[in-house]
Order: structure tokens, then sequence, then C-alpha cells
């Protein structure tokens, strides 16, 4: 089982209802954010290009975050997504200098947090807070081992790139281009 | 013309926007980590060699600051936790993957015995057999005839502390200023001479001064050799390396680096000691002084711009 | 709010239901997850039905509370034909209104205290009784007429309700004149019907979609940037007409970057290219239209050349667009786009998008517009409502086919003045910020200068309040009960709003208010409930069903009785005008004394140094009421100047630089704004969201940070057809320098 999520830069309009979701879902206290919005701008008027993307944690599966925690309290769990047991978080921010997206944050309570692919309610069957709240419908989550699902099947037809490849990390957010 | 911007406002504490997870109590845990490791390698070396006798200062004197710069700096490192509770979790499992877990227990094992060995010259520091406290004193005799067996034991011991400082860094892709394989040795180098630069301080005979000297000049060359070793690299390497180079040489940390490191710590020092050499009276402590200076800026200066580099954004 | 968040995540981290898969580690003491087992999920949450109040798109959700009674979730109904599950960030951040703690809590009545005026806490039974005398005294000196209700969305229909009890139908809201009226009165003139709210667009089936400055995806008119993303699923042609590189510009298969004020142009020389090119629905306009013989005389000398000359689109493209359109059509929607009050012609451009549609065959049309139905629901007994000398038609009558009260009319009419026969000496605002929805801050603070009583509900101490001789607090839509929702759509639907959570602090809900002013007055026969929710439980029952199903479903779909969405093939269909058809040439736009074909009227341009002030939507935000709301104040806390880089070069400006503006009657913006150098804007506009730069210091998160436009819009243009007030002729110089530094001796 290889959790991952693919987003479609073709829909998404940028307006952070994935943010907020997550924030309500979650519990994420105000002013921090376990995922955001870019925007980058190219070209010259009038010959501008403009491209979209909600991003987060990558549950990557060459994970630096996960490497190189003292304690073991970064982990990899079934499926793939990365988890922090905030009991054996000691805090020292290890993970937090070797993620290459800055995914990582220190939450007010003392240990580190990230996006978790909402798995509380993977395992229920529902898709994460984010996917299901997407108002353009441009967020897909599912199995990558699996061959018939959604995520398959884009991934398969559509042109796809991910976020610092050269970073050697193998993430599972996926973004259609 | 080409923008990036984060939309959703993101400003998260001490991650936006740069990084500012590690502070000064790393820096200050990384300089004394790496002097502890100079010294305790040196003062091990010339035991196991048996000249222990000849260079006192180096394996009676300067041996005394090892526990407290390890004391310290452990104190420092969890200071700037944000768990402290959860402190214990590092002893539960060792990840031979991370860094940060060998120098946990690396620390663990080498403060206890940098006690150990400070306590093996109990007696000869307190002459008064009347003031000494007897159970502290029944464990030196226990100690003494073991020290050579504990020197063994601490040379590979202090080379590790001395490098995985740089390693636990270098291992960090995500940070472009850190992620060079040179780190490691740099930092054992630094550590290194930091060490002969405290054992010329605490040095008892001028034999002893003037090998440190000599030891601490080879060392300073290799020093000057690695940074410049680093700094073509990064110059050569991927986009993200050459802005983290750039924020070195001829960016804000500009001064910091080429005036108070490499000139003020190492350029100053080694033509000092070359001096002492050829002959010319030189105030010994001079040089030593600005060595130490130098090796605590470089750390500080590597941990803040490298948290400045980032890979994306 | 405070929880215990580490509980939360630790049963995460825990229910996994596998054992931790570490990489090479010798687990000394491996904490099993097993053992610590999989705990009840989290705290065990409540869900309530409601639907939305952030903006008026009125999405149905479910409000999850805790087990302290607080909102914590909003999540979409599933059912509801208005959000398909799914809430917009606004919605999700809803819980963001109740738990803002910067609320207003308890009433406050004005007081002088040494000299100064300010607020004083009162309690409801003071609050309530000081209005009803005030209103029996203005009502027996100069008539009930003469109280005047400034309003939206729910709360304004419980005190609508209040005030034809009263006897007055003074009644306005700044969503017509100031927003949407133009094109209502543009489509009833082509159509017979109004576009209405929401808007009847069949964006998931069409094949071309056409927006004519109309940014879906920074607007988020929830189920049409939904659709629009299943029209780009299917590979739907987008057009955008806008001068600023607008989202849905990026997702178009064509920008056209225009020529600000020039929109007119290019819709005249499209409907040239249809006409000539013979690429109109023939059929359709022969069976359904009258005028097309004077349309295709009037546009005969609007070619692409001619419109390039005004707006600067290569005729080419003109024509490319034209043909893509016919192609697609009749799956083809021309948007009416929603806020159209720009330059003061504005009835006449969206007639020439209704016209256009007609061409291309849309209206009726599957892909195009479809013909909407809503269910009435049926209103609880009350007695007549009393006749009144005068209102609302009288105050527009001006504006001979303002469909709804004008706003800026109320306000002209409060300000005294001998040859006014309708004197307005009172106003009650509820649910509008109006001192950022309506331009000419001079005017509007003229007539509250001379208003003898005013009154504000709102449940933020927006701007607004401070004008206020009592300002009541409201509780917000999780907090209370409002009339079911029935919004005209494909299909029939209702949704009930009931209450989610205990009104916080001494909050009351509108309905309780209108009910108390009510009664006060006498006209308790009016209010025949003890609790709004009896009411929604009749009228549910009339409708065939009953609360306790809406509590359990949320929403309740009901099958169309006015016959088929689309028109069927050959039907004979009598359209709503006048003359049963669709109107090209409007007689009876002529027979009042205006261009019966919509004509290009050349509009003021900026002078030299100035830029044309552009404005429009955040998807995080709706207008000024969400800034303080602090989940989404989060998202975006302020607004930003976009800038074109040619003019920041010339100007000297540097990206996230403070800027203020001037415009060009001399107003200066009492905040500063920070610039966005960004190429998505054209060098003679600078763009910025709507809804920022709050002086009120009791809104925390938001006072002080970015600018008002409406303030920056002294100069409006007023339609002459229906009294809409154009805002986009103000333009702004850029200033470097504080302006307010500058000491007077």
């Amino acid at each position: 089982m290889r959790y991952a999520m693919v987003i479609d830069t073709l829909k998404c309009v940028g307006c952070s209802d994935c943010v907020v979701a997550c924030q309500t879902e979650n519990n994420v206290p105000v002013g921090y954010c376990r995922d955001w919005i870019t925007e980058v701008v190219d070209g010259s008027y009038p010959n501008v290009e403009l491209e979209l993307k909600s991003e987060r944690c990558n549950h990557c599966e060459n994970a630096p975050c996960v490497r190189c925690c003292p304690t073991g309290a970064s982990h990899i769990i079934d499926g793939g997504i990365v988890l922090v047991t905030p009991e054996e978080c000691i805090g020292c921010g290890a993970c937090i200098e070797s993620c290459p997206y800055d995914a990582r944050f220190q939450h007010p309570e003392g240990y580190v947090d990230k996006c978790t692919f909402c798995h509380h309610r993977v395992e229920k069957g529902q898709s994460p807070a984010c996917v299901s709240v997407c108002p353009t419908n441009c967020m897909y989550f599912g199995d990558l081992d699996d061959p018939n699902s959604e995520v398959s099947n884009l991934l398969r037809n559509r042109k796809f790139k991910t976020l610092a490849p050269e970073a050697g990390t193998k993430p599972h957010v996926y973004y259609l281009i | 013309m080409q923008e990036e911007l984060f939309i959703s406002g993101r400003d998260i504490p001490n991650i936006d926007p740069y990084l500012q997870i590690w502070h000064w109590p790393i820096s200050v845990y990384l300089f004394l980590g790496g002097l502890a490791a100079g010294i305790i390698f040196f003062s091990s070396v010339i035991t196991v060699l048996g000249k222990d006798k000849e260079y006192v200062g180096a394996v009676k004197y300067a041996t005394l600051v090892p526990p407290v710069a390890l004391s310290l700096g452990l104190l420092a490192l969890v200071y700037d936790l944000t768990h402290p509770l959860y402190t214990y979790q590092l002893y539960t499992t060792i990840r031979l993957e991370s860094p940060m877990s060998w120098g946990a227990w690396v620390l663990l094992i080498t403060t206890p015995l940098t006690f150990m060995w400070v306590l093996t010259y109990y007696s000869e520091f307190v002459k008064n057999s009347s003031k000494r406290i007897g159970f502290l004193v029944k464990i030196e005799e226990f100690l003494v005839p073991y020290r050579k067996q504990m020197a063994y034991a601490l040379i590979p011991l202090s080379i590790i502390l001395g490098v995985y400082t740089g390693i636990l860094l270098s291992a960090f892709n995500a940070r472009p200023l850190w992620n060079n394989a040179i780190l490691g040795p740099l930092f054992l180098t630094s550590g290194l001479s930091t060490g002969a630069a405290t054992i010329i301080l605490l040095a008892k005979s001028s034999a002893e001064r003037h090998l440190f000297t000599r030891i601490d000049l080879a060392l300073i060359v290799l020093e000057l050799g690695l940074i410049v070793h680093m700094i073509m690299g990064m110059h050569a390497g991927s986009q993200v390396q050459l802005e983290a180079m750039q924020l070195l040489v001829g960016g804000e940390f500009t001064l910091m680096f080429f005036g108070f490191v490499i000139i003020l710590g190492l350029l100053v020092p080694a033509s000092i000691e070359l001096m002492e050499i050829l002959g010319k009276k030189v105030p010994a402590a001079v040089p030593a002084m600005l060595i130490l200076l130098g090796g605590l800026i470089f750390r500080f200066v590597m941990v803040e711009a490298g948290q400045i580099t980032r890979y994306l954004y | 709010m405070d929880k215990s968040r580490r509980s939360f995540i630790r049963i995460s981290a825990l229910g996994a239901g596998g054992v931790a898969m570490g990489t090479t580690g010798l687990g000394l003491y491996p904490v099993s997850f097993d053992d610590m087992g999989v705990k009840a999920s989290a705290v065990p949450l409540t869900r309530t039905a409601t639907y939305c109040e952030v903006c008026f798109w009125k999405c149905a959700a479910w409000a999850y509370t805790d087990d302290k009674g607080d909102v914590v979730k909003l999540i979409g109904n599933e059912i509801d034909p208005h959000c398909y599950g799914r809430l917009c960030p606004r919605g999700t951040g809803g819980v963001g209104m109740y738990s803002d703690n910067d609320r207003l809590k308890k009433p406050l009545i004005r007081t002088e205290i040494d000299g100064e005026q300010t607020f004083r806490e009162a309690t409801w039974e003071e609050a309530l009784d000081l209005i009803a005398k005030k209103f029996t005294e203005i009502s027996q000196a100069h008539g009930p007429e003469s109280i005047a209700l400034l309003k939206h969305g729910s709360p304004g229909k419980h005190l609508e309700h209040l005030f034809k009890a009263m006897g007055s139908d003074t009644i306005a809201e700044p969503a017509y004149a100031q927003c949407r009226g133009p094109r209502e009165t543009g489509f009833a003139a082509t159509f017979g019907s109004w576009v209405g709210s929401p808007e009847p667009t069949d964006i998931r089936d069409t094949r071309c979609l056409v927006l004519i400055g109309s940014h879906i995806g920074e607007n988020m008119h929830n189920t049409q940037v939904q659709e629009m993303s299943d029209a780009i699923d299917q590979g739907a042609t987008i057009i955008t007409v806008d001068p600023r590189f607008s989202t849905a510009a990026s997702k178009s298969k064509y920008w056209l970057p225009i020529k600000p004020a020039t929109d007119i142009a290019l819709l005249l020389s499209w409907m040239h290219v249809l006409i000539y090119e013979d690429l109109y629905d023939k059929e359709y306009i022969d069976k359904y239209a009258l005028g097309f013989r004077q349309l295709k005389d009037h546009v005969r000398t609007f070619t692409p050349e001619w419109a390039y000359g005004i707006t600067k689109i290569k005729p080419q493209d003109i024509r490319r667009t034209a043909r893509e359109m016919a192609n697609a059509a009749p799956a083809v929607i021309v948007h009416p786009g929603r806020h159209v009050t720009w330059y003061g012609d504005d009835t006449q451009r969206s007639r020439s998008i209704a016209i256009l549609n007609a061409l291309l065959g849309s209206w009726g049309r599957r892909g195009g517009f479809y013909f909407k139905e809503s269910i009435k629901v049926p209103k609880y007994p009350h007695p007549e409502y009393p006749d009144h000398k005068w209102g609302w038609k009288e105050l527009g009558k001006k504006y001979p086919l303002a469909q709804m009260g004008i706003t800026t009319e109320v306000i002209k009419a409060s300000i005294p003045n001998p040859d006014n026969p309708y004197p307005v000496k009172a106003w009650m605002v509820a649910g509008t910020n109006i001192t950022k929805s309506i331009p000419n801050k001079k005017l509007l603070e003229e007539a509250i200068e001379s208003l003898d009583f005013m009154v504000v509900m709102d449940t933020m101490p927006m701007d607004v309040t401070g004008y206020a001789d009592v300002v009541l607090p409201e509780a917000t839509y999780l907090e209370r009960a409002d009339g079911i929702r029935s919004a005209t759509n494909r299909e029939p639907s209702v949704a009930v709003r009931l209450p989610a959570a205990k009104p916080r602090f001494d909050s009351k809900p509108g309905w309780w208010v209108a009910k108390q002013i009510g009664e006060r007055l006498g006209l308790s026969d009016y209010f025949d409930y003890e609790d709004y929710e009896d009411v929604i439980k009749w009228q549910l029952e009339q409708m065939g069903t009953s609360l306790a199903e809406l509590e359990r479903t949320g929403v309740k779909m009901y099958p169309r009785k006015s016959g088929s969405m689309y028109l069927e093939k050959g039907e004979a269909y009598e359209f709503s005008t006048s003359s049963g058809k669709i109107e090209l040439y409007s007689q009876e736009l002529k027979d009042l004394g205006f261009d019966p074909m919509p004509v290009y009227i050349k509009h003021p341009e900026p002078p030299a140094g100035y830029y044309r002030l552009n404005y429009g939507r955040a998807p995080m935000h709706t207008f000024s009421r969400t800034a303080n709301n602090p989940n989404l104040n989060d998202l975006k806390d302020e607004n930003r100047l976009w800038v074109n880089p040619k003019v920041a070069r010339i100007l000297d400006l540097r990206n996230g630089q403070e800027v203020w503006l001037k415009n060009q009657d001399g107003v200066i913006s009492d905040f500063s704004i920070k610039v966005r150098v960004t190429e998505r804007i054209r060098w003679d506009s600078v763009y910025m969201v709507h809804g920022f730069g709050h002086t009120n210091k009791k809104l925390t998160r938001a006072v002080g940070k970015g600018i008002n436009d409406t303030q920056m819009i002294s100069s409006v243009a007023v339609d002459p057809i229906m009294g809409g007030t154009g805002m986009r002729g103000n333009f702004v110089s850029i200033l470097s320098e504080n302006p307010h530094k500058t000491v007077e001796i």
C-alpha cells in the first residue's frame, strides 16, 4: 500500500480551502499551517503564465526527516505515511532542518508537527480533509500500488512533476501539469 | 520577470521567512564539543605513546576542560530542545542513520570517561591528604591502573565526537550551505585546532608549548585548505549551493566569516605561531585566544547562515 | 477554544492499527502501538443542520460542535446543490466567526462623557426600549416611511418583515445598486427575466465559457467554481476578457487583455462577426427573437477593426474568439458577471451580453442558461401589511427601470433638502458594512450626520458601528435559526438553519430582535410565535415534510413543476417580455428615452501620473465581513497593490514597499498598502482586493491593514436606467512618502 496525493494544477485556483479545512479538522493553532498555497508567475504582460499549487509534507519514501530523527519519533507507518509520535519527540529540530520542503514546524506544545495525510480519516476509508473539501475537485488521494485507483490512472495518463526531485526524497505528492 | 510567493500567508514562527530553529546554544555546543574532542584526542594519544610525564599540561591540566565543556554543552543542548521532558527518549534507541543519535550516545559514554580521567589525577591535584574525600580516593585508586585502557577507548570516541558535529550538519541535504562532505573533517580539524590552542594556554613547559604550536600550525593550514575546498565545491555546485556560498563570500556573513574566522581566527594566529617557530618571542596566549574565538564564531556563522539557505522558495 | 491537541494527535498516531515501521533502529524499548489501542476517535462531535451566511451563496452545511458546545468544524452538506458537500474557504472558516473574541458582546448606546462621544454598554431592555421610543417618535412626526432599512442577508429578512409591519417600504440593499442591479435590468429588458441568484449558468455542461471581467476562482461562487473545474476537465474553452491576468485568465484558452472601460465595443464587434459571418443561431432567433433586422443594421459599422482601435484587442483575436463561441453554441455562456456597476452604462453592457447570448442561442439551452426554479415557502400567517405613502419605488422614480430599492437614493433622501418630498429621518442597518460598500464617503457621512437616529445590528464591530446611536450585537448564523432557504436552481431545494451553539456573550438572533421591537411597537400580531423554530416547523409541514426530517438531512430536494430546464426543439416558448419574445431591440428602453440597442461611449481615462483603480475579490474573504475572522485573517490579513513592473520602474517602487494613494479628487488613503510588483496587471491600472483598511480599533486583527478601496472611490457614475453606481472610474496616484506626516503650521 503506497498512499499518494495527486493535485491538478490546471484546476487549482489557490483558494486556500485546503489550508483552513486542515486547520479545523486537525486543530492546528491559528498562525501555523500544515499546508499552504504557492503561486508562480512567469512571463511579462500580456504573455503571462500562472501556476498555483497546494503544498504540504510530501510523505517521502526516502524521508530525510525519518533518517535523522535521534529518537525514532519520526517514523513511517503502513501505507508510507510519515508521522511524528509526540511523546517520543524531544524537539531537537533536526527533522525541520532536514526537510527540503520546509514542511515541518514546532508546535506550540513543544513537539514537531506536520501534515499527517489525515490518516485518522484514511483508515476509516475517507480522504484527507483537504482533498474532501477542495471546491475545484483538483485533489486526489489513493493507493499507488493499486493499478486501478484514480491516482494511478492520473499518473499514467497525464504529465506530472514532483517538488525538488533532485533532493532524492522520492515524494508522494504529485502535481499534474 | 518571475514571481514566487505564498498565497495563504504562510508565516509560521521560526520557519518563515527563514529557519530559526537552532540558536546560539547549538553553536556553543558545537564549539565546546569540538574543543573537548581535541583535548581528549591529544591527551589520549600522548598517554598511549607513554609520553604523559613529559607533557603534563596536556594530560593533567588541559583535561580539566572536557568534563566542564561537555557538561555545559549538554546543558546548552537540552536548553535548546522544545520538548525537553522527553529527552530520555534519546536513550531508548540507537538509530544508526541519525548522526544526532550517535552524538547522544557518544556523549553519554565520553562525558563520564572524562570525569573519570580527571579523577585519576585527584590526589595529584589535592596535595593535602587530609582534604581528600574518601570515596573519591578509592575510585582513583581503582582507575589509575586503567588509564592507558581509557586512553585507548577515548581516541576513537574523541574522533567521533569531533567529526559527528560536522556530519550532523552535512547530512541535511535540505540546507545547501551544510550539504557538503567536507564539513565533517573540517569540524574535526577545527576541533583539534581549538583543543591544541587550549593546551598551549595551559602548557606547563616550553617544550610542550612548542610541540603544540607546531601541531596547531599544521592543523590551521589543513583547516584553511579544507575551507577553500568547501567554498570551491559550493561554487561549482547547484544554484542553491552557489547562493549559499554567496552568503559567506560577498553577502551578510562576509565580515564575520572573512574578518573573524579566516583572518583573525586562522591567518593571524598562524603567522604569530610561525614567528614563534622561527625563534621570535611572542606571547603564546594571543594566537591561542584568537583561535578559540575564531572557532566559536565559525560555528555561529555556519549555524545561522545555514538556516537561511533553503532548497525551495 | 483550547483543547488538548496532544491527545488528538497521539490517538491518530496510534490509531494506525499497524506497528511503527522504523528504519534501521535498535529499538530498545519499542513503543507498541497495539497496546495503547485505537481509542474512541477523539471527542465525539454533534452535528446540526445549517446553511452558511458568510456570503450570499448559502451553502447548506453541517456544524460540528464538541462536548463543550463550541463549533469546531463546518462540512458541506453532500446533497446540497449549492455546494455538493464542499464548502468554500469562507464557509470552512466560518468557525472563526463564532470564535472571534473581537465580536460585539453587549448592546451599546451612544452617550457623551466629558464632552467626548462614546458608547456605553446597556441591557437589551434599555436598547430595545430606546429603539422603540425613537421609532415611534419619528413615525409620528414624519411617518413610518421616513425610517429606512439598509440590509443584506438573513438578518435583513427578519427586519424587512418588521419594517413592512411598521408601514415602511423604504428598504434597500447595496447588493442592488452597488452590485448586480444593472444586469438584472439588462437581462430583464432582453429576456424578461432577471439573472437572479445563484446565476442559472449551466457551466458544467458548457463547451465555451466567456467571462467579461468576471473572476471566477477569485470570487468563490461555490458551484460556479466547481462547475468551471468540471468544464476544464471536459476540455471546455474559456475566454476571459480582463485587463488583469486573473486566475480564470490563467486557465483560459484565450485571454483578451482589454483596455479598461471598452467592453461594450468588444461585445458589439462580436455581434457584428456573429451576424455578418452567419454564425448566429438562425433558427433560435427566427423563432424567439424580435428586432434582429434593427440589430443587424446597428452593428454594421462595429467591425473588429473598429473595435481594435478602441479595445486594443487584435481583430483576428476578436474573430477567432467569436468563431469559437459560435462553434460551441448553444452550449456557450457569455457570463453576465455579478458585480457589474462599473462605468455608469452598465445596464447597456449587460444588455449587450444578453443580446450576445441570444444570438448564440444559449438562453434556455443545455450548456448555456437553464430555466431556474425554486419552491415557494409559505408565509407564516400574519395580518396584512399596512399601506405606505411612499417607499423605495418613489425614492428611485428618477430611474424608471429600478426594480429594487436604490441605497444611494435612500442616502440622498436623508440629507435635509426642502425640495425632497420623501425625507428619510432614521436608518436601521443590518448585515451590511455600508462604509465599505457605499462609494462617495462625503455623501454618506453628510447623510449620517443629518439623521435623527441610527441603529446598527451586526456581529462584529465593523466601521459602520462607529456611526450608530444604538449598536445591537447579533448572534452569528451558527447560533441562531433563520428563514428556510429556498433559492433558484436546476431543481428546487430547501435548507434549514438551526442553532448549532448557544449565542456567545450577550448576542441575540435577528428574529428575536425584530420580534422584540415589533412587540414594543404594538405589532405582536405580526410575530405570533415564541421561537422562530415554530415558524420553520409550520412552514415545513406545509411543504410536505417536517422539521424532524430536515434536522436529519439538512436539505430536501423537490421535483420541478414548471417544465423542462431547457427549451425543447421547436417548442413555442413565451418570454416574460412585453412582446413575449427576446427583445434584441428594446422598445421599452426607447420609450423611456434610452438607447434601444447598446452603443459604445468613451469613458474618462486616467490622467498622466494616475492609474485606474481596479478592485476585486479574494477567495478566502467575503468583502470586509471576514477580514477579522481569525482563521481567514491567518490566510490573508491585508491587501496588496498590484503594480506593473514598468510602472514600478518609473516610480521606483520595490516589492513590499509601503505606499499611500491619492485619487483624482484629492482623497488620500488613511492607511498604507504594500506594493506587489507583478506582470499580471496592465500598466495603466492598479488592482487591490476589496474589504481591508478597517479603522475600528476593536477589530484587533484587521485594523489598519491595507487600504479601503471604497475610500478611494469618490467619483460615481450613475446609471440613468436603474440608478446603479459605477465605481471603476476612479484614478489614483501612488505616493511613496507618508502624506499624513506633513504637519500643518
